[in-house]
């Protein structure tokens, strides 16, 4: 299935969660997520499947003002 | 509120939603030369707080990811998240969720953009993501302007400090509106941290003198020739100001008032021969 994850095009096997996606892009903790502007706590990522066309947001920290 | 009191000896520590704060100076983390060069300013000024953000891991940020969190534990400053770049409530909603799990802390430095060329917030949605994330047991510190109905909106729904700017952020022009900064903070009692716009350690010192409870600061430190130096003035500033105004400062004379006792002065009116 195609998603967009952080503004970008990415296709990932269908019925993946979450915590599939965070694997295979390898992400560096720490991190937060949220799924079409919802967050998704990191006690959800395993059980939350994710659908074709989602856009994913995946961050961490930066300095900020 | 932290305003004039009696007894300028006691301690005088900054309380925000009942925590205890050492420090009224509240800094922020980006634009320095160097991690090395903002880890100084840190601790040399001790802050009560260091801002941060968040961004996407794939942004290619230099100054993001672990590096940078590695150097939030190791300067052991309590961590003020902000929503910078969010404009609506709903982002801004989600980003503070973020925050809360990645820094592991309650607090939010709440920002809903409403204007891109001014920063200035959108004042309307800044109450309702206000109102959520208090619900949800945030301790929320809006950055707002410094109007008085929108102070006490941002009051009425939860919140137990409020910080208006003193300009646009970045733009270093300090109190571009003394009087209505001025009116608020006799208004409103709540604590009450001028954020933003903020150049010089005298325009820190000036709001500390009229009551405010603290100031939060960052590109006046972080683009000073010497960022560690500025980062010590301006915590001198803030201390300053807040001994300034709990001391408690003389009415201005309309007229010349001798400080030197006039009885007794030699040759007193003695015309010249």
């Amino acid at each position: 299935m195609n998603l967009t994850v952080n503004g970008l095009p990415r296709t990932l096997q269908a019925g993946a969660s979450v915590a599939d996606l965070l694997a295979a892009m390898d992400a560096k903790p720490p991190f937060a997520v949220a799924v079409n502007t919802s967050f998704v706590p990191a006690t959800r990522h395993a059980q939350h499947l994710l659908q074709p066309g989602d856009h994913v947001e995946v961050i961490s920290p930066v300095t900020g003002g | 509120m932290n305003t004039a009191s009696p007894t300028p000896s006691a301690p005088d520590t900054l309380t925000l939603y009942g925590e205890t704060f050492q420090s009224r100076l509240l800094l922020g983390t980006a634009r320095y030369p160097s991690p090395s060069t903002l880890k100084a300013a840190v601790q040399q000024a001790r802050p009560g707080m260091v801002t941060a953000s968040l961004r996407r891991q794939t942004s290619g940020s230099a100054e993001g990811g672990q590096s940078f969190f590695e150097l939030l534990r190791e300067l052991g400053v309590p961590v003020l998240p902000n929503t910078a770049g969010c404009h609506s409530a709903q982002e801004a909603i989600t980003t503070a969720q973020m925050a809360r799990e990645v820094f592991n802390t309650p607090w939010i430095k709440l920002e809903v953009i409403g204007d891109d060329y001014t920063l200035q917030p959108d004042t309307l949605n800044l109450v309702a993501a206000a109102e959520t994330l208090v619900k949800s047991g945030f301790k929320v510190l809006p950055y707002c302007t410094e109007d008085l109905i929108l102070c006490q909106r941002l009051v009425d729904v939860g919140c137990q400090a409020v910080m208006p700017w003193a300009a646009p952020i970045g733009t270093g022009r300090g109190p571009v509106n003394p009087y209505g900064l001025q009116v608020l903070r006799d208004r409103l009692n709540v604590p009450m941290l001028v954020d933003a716009g903020l150049g010089l350690p005298s325009h820190a010192c000036q709001v500390m003198e009229w009551g405010f409870d603290g100031v939060l600061l960052n590109t006046a430190v972080a683009l000073a020739q010497d960022p560690v130096a500025m980062a010590v003035a301006f915590a001198d500033a803030v201390r300053a100001g807040r001994a300034a105004r709990r001391a408690g400062a003389m009415q201005p004379q309309a007229s010349a008032q001798p400080s030197t006792p006039v009885l007794g002065t030699p040759f007193w009116h003695h015309a010249p021969a």
